[in-house]
C-alpha cells in the first residue's frame, strides 16, 4: 500500500532529477564549446586523450568487432533458411554492420571503457579537490579536463568504428567461407552489390554522436561525484549505465533522422 | 584588500556560517583559529569563489567572489595563492608538473624557466631534488610542502593557507612559520591562515580571528587572545594551547 502511495512521489523526483541532470549536461556541453577556440593551444591535452580514448582500444575493438561478424553472419544463415538463397549474405551481414552493429556495439564497450573511466578519473579529482586545485590556479576544469575529453571522444569514434566494421566484415567472410560453404567471390560480390555509402557515412555520423555523448555524459558525472571512493565508484557505474541508454535512445533518433 | 560582510553559508539543514564580518588590508598576516568543524576550510573556499555564499558578500580586490563571471573570478584567482587542508596535489602530475602547472597554463612555456622557479620554491618549503616523484611516492607532509609550493609559483599578492603545519614535524613547521613571516615582511604579502597551532599564531600572526558557532567571537592581537575572558575563548586555548606556546606567551 505505502509502495503505491510513495511511487507517484518517487517517480515525480526522480524525473525532475533526471531534467535537471540533463539541463546541466547540456550546459557542460554550451561551455566545452566555448573553449573550442584554445583547443589549438591545448592540443597536447587532446593529443594525449585521443591516444587513450582511440588508440588504446583498439586490441578491444578488434575483439569486438571479429565476434559480431562471425555471429551475425551465423545468425543471417539461419533466418534465411527456405526464405532467401545464401548468396544475399554477403550485403544483408555487410549493411547490418556497417549500419547498426558496429556503431552501436563499438559505441557501448567503448562507453564501459572510456566513458567509465572518464567518470572514475575525473570523480577522483573531484573528491579529492584536485578540481577546485585547478579552479584556485585559474584553470577551468571545462577547458582543462572536459574539453579535450569529448572532442578526443567525437574524433576517435568514428574511425574506431571503421576499423570494427572491417574487422566484423572479415569474421563474417570467415565464417561464410568455412563454415556455410560461401565462396569469396560470392560473398564480397553481394557485399559489392548492394553496398550503398550512405550506409558508412549514416554509421559513422551515429558514432560521431555516440562518443561525444559518451565522453559527455563521463565528465558530467564525475564533476558532479562526491563522497568518496564509494562516490566515485557510483559515479562510474552510473557513467557507463546512461551513456549505453543514452546511445541506444540516440541511435533510434537518429535512425529516424538519417534513413 | 579582502572584505567580507554578512557572510552566511549552510549546508542543507545545517547552518556553517552565520553573519561573518572581516576586513583584511593588504600585507596583513591573519590567523582564523577554531575547532575543528567550525567552518574555517569553508571560510577560505567561499573567499575564492570555490562555494558561494547563501547571503552576504566577499570581495576581493572589489570584485564579488560570489557573483563574479567565471573570467573575472579567474583573473583574481591569478593573484591568490590556496593551501588545501588535504594539499589537493594532481596525481597524475609529476611534482615539477604540480608546482608549474598554473605557471605553464599562464604563458610560461619555457621548459628551463619552469624547472628552475620549481627548484626555487621547492626549496623554499625545504624541499629538494624530488621534481620527477609523484604525489604517491610523498608522505603527508612533503605533499602538504610540495602544495605549498605550488601555491607560492605564481608569487601571488594573496596566501591562503589551510592548516599549513598540520602534521608536520616541528622543525619543518618552524621553517614554514619563517616562510610565512618572510613573505609578508619582504613581499608584502597579505596571508590568511587557518591553524590549530597557537605557536604560529603567535609567531606570525598580529591578527587573530576565533571562529565559534558561524561567528567571529573574537577579534584582535595574540595577547589580547590569552587575556579574553570569554567562555569559549578559554575553553578553545585550554585545549589547544600547547605547553611551548604557553612558555612563550608568559615569557
Ligand atoms: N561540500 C560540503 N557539503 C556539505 N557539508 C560540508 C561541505 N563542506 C563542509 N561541510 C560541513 O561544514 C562544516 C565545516 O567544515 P569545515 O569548514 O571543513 O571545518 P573546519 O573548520 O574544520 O575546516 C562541517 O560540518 C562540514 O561537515
Ligand atoms: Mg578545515
Amino acid at each position: 500500500m505505502s509502495f503505491f502511495m510513495r511511487a507517484p512521489a518517487r517517480l515525480g523526483r526522480a524525473t525532475r532529477r533526471f531534467f535537471a541532470e540533463f539541463g546541466e549536461t547540456a550546459i557542460l556541453f554550451g561551455n566545452s564549446a566555448r573553449y573550442l577556440p584554445r583547443i589549438v593551444r591545448d592540443r597536447r591535452l587532446l593529443f594525449d586523450q585521443m591516444e587513450h580514448i582511440g588508440t588504446d582500444s583498439i586490441p578491444l575493438v578488434v575483439v569486438i568487432g571479429f565476434f559480431t561478424g562471425m555471429v551475425s553472419a551465423w545468425q543471417a544463415a539461419y533466418q534465411f533458411k527456405g526464405i532467401m538463397p545464401l548468396s544475399f549474405l554477403g550485403a544483408a551481414v555487410s549493411r547490418a554492420i556497417f549500419i547498426e552493429l558496429g556503431p552501436v556495439l563499438t559505441a557501448i564497450i567503448i562507453a564501459g571503457r572510456v566513458g567509465a573511466s572518464i567518470a572514475a578519473e575525473i570523480g577522483t579529482m573531484k573528491v579529492t579537490e584536485q578540481i577546485d586545485a585547478l579552479e584556485s590556479l585559474a584553470i577551468s576544469p571545462v577547458r582543462y579536463l572536459a574539453l579535450p575529453r569529448i572532442l578526443a571522444a567525437i574524433i576517435m569514434m568514428p574511425p574506431l568504428v571503421v576499423f570494427a566494421n572491417t574487422i566484423a566484415l572479415g569474421g563474417a567472410f570467415l565464417v561464410s567461407n568455412f563454415f556455410l560453404g560461401i565462396t569469396a567471390k560470392t560473398f564480397f560480390d553481394s557485399v559489392q552489390q548492394y553496398f550503398h555509402l550512405g550506409d558508412v557515412i549514416g554509421g559513422l555520423t551515429k558514432a560521431f554522436f555516440f562518443g561525444g555523448v559518451t565522453a559527455l555524459i563521463g565528465v558530467q558525472v564525475g564533476f558532479n561525484a562526491s563522497g568518496g571512493a564509494e562516490g566515485v565508484g557510483n559515479a562510474t557505474i552510473r557513467a557507463f549505465v546512461l551513456s549505453s541508454a543514452s546511445i541506444l535512445i540516440l541511435d533510434y533518433v537518429l535512425w529516424t533522422v538519417l534513413f | 584588500m579582502i572584505k567580507i560582510t554578512n557572510l552566511h553559508k549552510s549546508f542543507g539543514e545545517q547552518p556553517v556560517l552565520r553573519g561573518i564580518d572581516l576586513a583584511i588590508p593588504d600585507g596583513e598576516t591573519i590567523a582564523i583559529i577554531g575547532q575543528s568543524g567550525c567552518g574555517k576550510s569553508v571560510l577560505l573556499k567561499l573567499m575564492i569563489g570555490l562555494m558561494k555564499p547563501d547571503d552576504g558578500e566577499i570581495t576581493i580586490d572589489g570584485v564579488s567572489m560570489g557573483k563574479a563571471k567565471e573570467r573575472q573570478l579567474e583573473q583574481v584567482r591569478l593573484h591568490i595563492g590556496f593551501l588545501f587542508q588535504g594539499a589537493a596535489l594532481f596525481d597524475s602530475m609529476t611534482v615539477l608538473e604540480n608546482v608549474t602547472l598554473g605557471l605553464k597554463e599562464h604563458g610560461e612555456r619555457n621548459p628551463d624557466v619552469l624547472a628552475k622557479i620549481a627548484a626555487e620554491k621547492l626549496a623554499l618549503v625545504g624541499l629538494h631534488g624530488i621534481e620527477q616523484r609523484t604525489p604517491v611516492e610523498l608522505s603527508g607532509g612533503m605533499k602538504k610542502r610540495v602544495a605549498l609550493a605550488r601555491a607560492l609559483a605564481t608569487d601571488p599578492k594573496y596566501v591562503l593557507y589551510d592548516e599549513p603545519t598540520t602534521g608536520l614535524d616541528p622543525v619543518t613547521s618552524d621553517q614554514i612559520d619563517n616562510l610565512v613571516r618572510d613573505l609578508t615582511a619582504r613581499l608584502r604579502v597579505t596571508s590568511i591562515i587557518v591553524t590549530h597551532d597557537l605557536f604560529t599564531v603567535e609567531r606570525i600572526a598580529k591578527r587573530v580571528v576565533f571562529l565559534n558557532k558561524g561567528k567571529i567571537y573574537f577579534d584582535g592581537t595574540p595577547d589580547e587572545l590569552y587575556k579574553s575572558l570569554d567562555v569559549a575563548v578559554m575553553q578553545f586555548l585550554q585545549r589547544y594551547r600547547t605547553p611551548v606556546a604557553a612558555a612563550v606567551a608568559t615569557s
